[in-house]
């Protein structure tokens, strides 16, 4: 394992302290001179046309300042599949139809909440209702309703993926079996309701803070739906309280607070409330998926033929995306020789499924996790053997999808076995008691969405000063997850300085460098921390350059940059202080501020993504055989993210994907009657508590991903997946109830045990 | 009809006009720009804006303006004893990596201020079950109840220095 000082050190978050003060400023913290306060009109209904709106009672209303429907606006539709314009299906505010409970339809700013309140009542919306379709499996059908008059199968994207011999795998297979999971949508949950708050300067350009993790989607998006340039918009992305996928779209509020800033000339704010966020907010997909696995007697996979439904709400949301990944998700953690997908994202007259944390994997991978379960106990193979007997290495190829250049999956499993005591459980325990596993492999940034735009995958900017300071500017977001602390130490690990030489700028579009996707597909690490790294290494060659020149040093010399100092290796007193240093470049440039770009794009890397995580993970189980509740009482993971750049970072995101994961085996579920919501407060939809969470251990597997930053990969989104199959094959192990639709119910244990 | 209304937050005096649905998170986030208490549900489920209204927690969401006349409340951005030293409570939560997003930390630490000046002591069981109000959707809680087990700790070595003094 490589040495580092500052990398693989705990350093504390750099905006903690500000966070535990109270002092660190989330968008709805934020009030400007004049300002306006939004709020959105939705839809009740599902499905209806929109006959007439009446905005005259609500726009005399005193106080009420603006109001507007779709048809005020430039009626331009967006979607973040800028590349393929035909995926791009939704309207900033509805015109004419409105396809789910909550789409938005008007908006009104006023003085003050409560006018705008009032005024959301005094507008008159007469609709037509249509028939409507609330699952996948009806939605297909030839005389189903038809949601969007561009595609009237309902079936927005088909995805398909295919390598080696279907055929001759099961040909070859002595054992196949077929199975089919589904699995619920549920939310987000992030603690801050979106929020965003846009002000119009004197040459009509547009400042919007939001609650993002894409402030530069968001900037693209923004400039189309309103017909202006890009950099007539700036997008700063201020604290943000969490986002797991769930903000990373351009959105209704978004729109209108920008829209009516212009119009008005005022600043607005809109703040969504909790409710809203549940009952119309992004979820995760509900997956239907079937799943055919043929095997050798010995447990060596030979074929996998994956069909996957989508149901993808009203409009396709990051959907496509996940429709792509699942399907790639479904051909990791094992060898396939021969594989099949078919992914359909199908849309339903319910809020839009989107990304959230994972993806696609977390359906993905419980269905692929649970029917490796299956299949090996009608061989009689202990789980965990099966698993090692197929699991991917380093150096494997995923035909078409990518090389993995550094896996430490056999590491991972191994070590959980041993930390559970899995051989001695997994025979012994008493009825009641249980064991299971569940593993992963994740993406760190995908490559398929940005390959032909014309910028890198990730920017950064340093610029060097004579005090021994730098600034480094990149459009990376930190939403929470710590991101801004990652790359500082990566910068200061690179130029050995400490983390308070460092200033950072992110995520301001008008500041930072272009361009960079924004924090999702746990693409920041490695993308981000390979652009800072380009961009520091430019500084260097800048500042050894004239360290050479000035203390006459042999070509041959090593020099580093080291606490503090740029120095010759063997010789440390031909050294100048890091600023001593920045100040002769500079003299020696007339100077020129010292500055430095770098960037990173994937190449020779494939499709998908330039580096995967793997790990494992198993969960003890009591499930008490009156109730069917379920106790966990212990998790133990063993991971793969390559170097871990500061490890309780890491502990922290797995343990908050653990809080997940148990949500989603065991709690949490979006209710719905027809298109409705119907839990849509914290007290109805239940994710665990902190009495609820397991005691839990980890170990993170040594290895070193030479794609990475200093050996880095993705930490904490793949996580989200082996959680939920390692507590549903922990309760098969307890009752001999095996769950095949998430989530895991006391009520179908109870039922699934009688039956037994 | 507005309420006049008098009351300290942080050690500072106001008296000023309400109205009667005026929420006491409203209070402190729009009329008083103290806007450490955030507001993650407005339903009382979350605990993200938890406050202390006269040594006991309360949801300022919930709670109404009016009531607080002739109290004194504290918010998160009272929890620093002055200037730049931290309490402990904050101070353990940077170290230990309780803070992620940081949207539920005002409310986790005061949540956790209220624990401790009624059991200086507590058990792990008890941590837990303090913060059995408050959500966090990114941490998983465990650095924040390693957090309260440490301030905790702190706050009772300095108690003891105090004394032997
Ligand atoms: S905002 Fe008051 S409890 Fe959630
Ligand atoms: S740190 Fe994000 S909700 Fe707790």
């Amino acid at each position: 394992m490589k040495r580092f000082n500052i990398v693989g050190t705990d350093v504390p978050r750099t905006d903690a302290e500000a966070k535990a003060r109270g002092t660190a400023i989330y968008t709805d913290d934020m009030k400007l001179p004049g300002m306006l306060y939004g709020k959105i009109l939705r839809s009740p209904l599902p499905h209806a046309l929109i006959r007439n709106i009446d905005i005259s009672r609500a726009a005399s209303l005193p106080g009420v300042k603006c109001v507007i429907t779709g048809e005020d606006t430039p009626k331009i539709k967006y979607g973040n599949w800028r590349l393929f314009p035909e995926t791009q299906d939704e309207y900033p505010l509805a015109v004419e139809k409105v396809r789910f409970i909550g789409d938005e339809v008007a908006a009104v700013a006023a003085i003050d909440n409560d006018t705008a309140e009032e005024a959301l009542e005094l507008i008159k919306v007469e609709y037509e209702e249509l028939p409507g379709v609330f699952d996948v499996d009806s939605s297909i059908l030839p005389a189903a309703p038809v949601i969007h008059d561009y595609c009237p199968s309902n079936i927005s994207v088909n995805r398909k993926i295919k390598y080696g011999d279907i055929e001759k795998g099961f040909a070859e297979a002595d054992y196949v079996r077929e199975d089919t999971f589904t699995m619920q949508s549920v939310s987000h949950a992030y603690l801050e309701p979106c929020s965003a708050l846009a002000q119009v300067d004197l040459d009509g350009r547009i400042t919007l803070w939001t609650s993002t993790q894409v402030p530069y989607i968001i900037q693209c998006l923004l400039a189309s739906t309103l017909n202006m340039r890009e950099n007539d918009i700036r997008v700063i992305k201020p604290f943000v309280g969490g986002g797991f996928g769930g903000k990373m779209e351009l959105r209704a509020w978004e729109f209108c607070a920008a829209f009516i800033a212009k119009k008005t000339g005022r600043p607005v704010k809109f703040t969504l409330s909790r409710e809203e966020e549940f009952l119309t907010g992004r979820r995760r997909h509900p997956m239907k998926i079937r799943s055919r696995v043929g095997f050798k007697k010995d447990g060596t996979l030979v074929a996998k033929d994956l069909r996957i439904q989508l149901d993808g709400g009203a409009y396709n949301a990051m959907g496509p995306t996940a429709t792509f990944l699942c399907g790639n998700f479904g051909a990791m953690l094992y060898r396939y020789p021969n594989y099949r997908f078919h992914g359909e994202h199908i849309y339903t007259n319910k809020p839009p499924a989107s990304a959230m944390r994972g993806f696609g994997a977390p359906q993905s991978l419980y269905a692929t996790e649970i029917q490796m379960n299956l299949a090996a106990e009608e061989l009689g193979i202990d789980p965990i053997d099966i698993r090692l007997k197929n699991a991917q290495v380093s150096g494997d190829k995923i035909p078409d999808v990518a090389t993995i250049s550094s896996c430490g999956f056999i590491e991972s499993i191994k070590a959980v076995a041993d930390m559970s005591g899995w051989k001695e459980k997994r025979k012994n325990l008493k009825p009641g008691q249980g064991i299971g596993i569940g593993c992963y492999s994740f993406i760190s940034g995908g490559v398929f969405n940005w390959f032909n735009t014309q910028y890198p995958f990730s920017a950064a900017e340093v610029r060097a000063f004579s005090d021994g300071t730098v600034h480094l500017l990149t459009m990376a977001s930190d939403i929470g997850q710590g991101s801004d602390t990652v790359l500082k130490q990566i910068l200061a690990e690179e130029l050995g300085l400490n983390m308070g030489d460092i200033r950072i700028t992110s995520a301001d579009t008008s500041m930072t460098p272009q361009a960079d996707l924004g924090s999702w597909g746990s693409r920041v690490t490695l993308m981000a921390g390979n652009a800072v790294i380009d961009a520091a290494k430019k500084i260097k060659e800048r500042l050894f350059g004239a360290l050479s020149a000035r203390f006459n040093l042999n070509v041959i010399h090593e020099i580093e940059c080291k606490n503090g100092r740029v120095q010759a290796v063997t010789r440390p007193d031909y050294g100048l202080t890091f600023g001593e240093a920045v100040a002769l470049v500079q003299k020696a440039n007339r100077g020129e501020p010292l500055v430095a770009r770098g960037s990173y794009t994937p190449r020779g890397k494939g499709l998908v993504t330039p580096a995967f995580g793997f790990g494992a993970q198993v969960a003890e189980v009591e499930v008490d055989r009156q109730t069917g509740l379920v106790e966990v009482k212990q998790m133990w993971t063993a991971h793969d993210c390559g170097t871990v750049i500061n490890p309780r970072s890491v502990e922290g995101q797995l343990a908050g994907s653990i809080q997940m994961g148990l949500g989603y085996a065991l709690s949490e579920q979006f209710v719905m009657d027809g298109g409705k919501t119907l839990n849509t407060s914290f007290v109805d939809y239940k994710m665990p508590t902190a009495a609820d969470m397991p005691p839990s251990q980890v170990v993170h597997v040594d290895t070193y991903e030479p794609e990475g930053p200093m050996g880095a990969k993705e930490a904490g989104e793949g996580l989200a997946s082996p959680t939920a199959p390692a507590i549903s094959d922990a309760v098969y192990h307890a009752t001999g109830y095996r769950c095949m639709d998430l989530p895991v119910t006391p009520e179908k244990i109870l039922e699934g045990m009688k039956k037994d | 009809m507005k309420h006049h209304i008098n009351f300290s937050v942080n050690g500072d005096d106001y008296s000023l006009a309400v109205d009667p649905w005026r929420t006491l998170n409203e209070l402190l986030r729009e009329d008083l720009n103290l806007t450490g208490t955030k507001l993650g549900c407005g339903t009382g489920d979350c605990g993200a804006c938890t406050v202390m209204v006269d040594g006991r927690t309360v949801s300022s969401c919930l709670t109404l303006a009016v009531s607080v006349n002739g109290k004194s409340v504290t918010t998160v951005e009272g929890l620093a004893p002055s200037g730049e030293e931290l309490h402990p409570i904050q101070e353990s939560f940077i170290k230990t990596g309780a803070i992620q997003c940081g949207f539920c930390t005002a409310g986790m630490e005061m949540s956790a201020l209220h624990l401790l000046n009624n059991n200086p002591e507590p058990t792990e069981k008890e941590i837990r079950a303090g913060l059995s109000g408050n959500l966090c959707r990114c941490t998983g809680y465990n650095q924040i109840v390693e957090a309260i087990s440490v301030a905790a700790e702190q706050i009772r070595d300095s108690e003891h220095e105090k004394e032997e003094r």
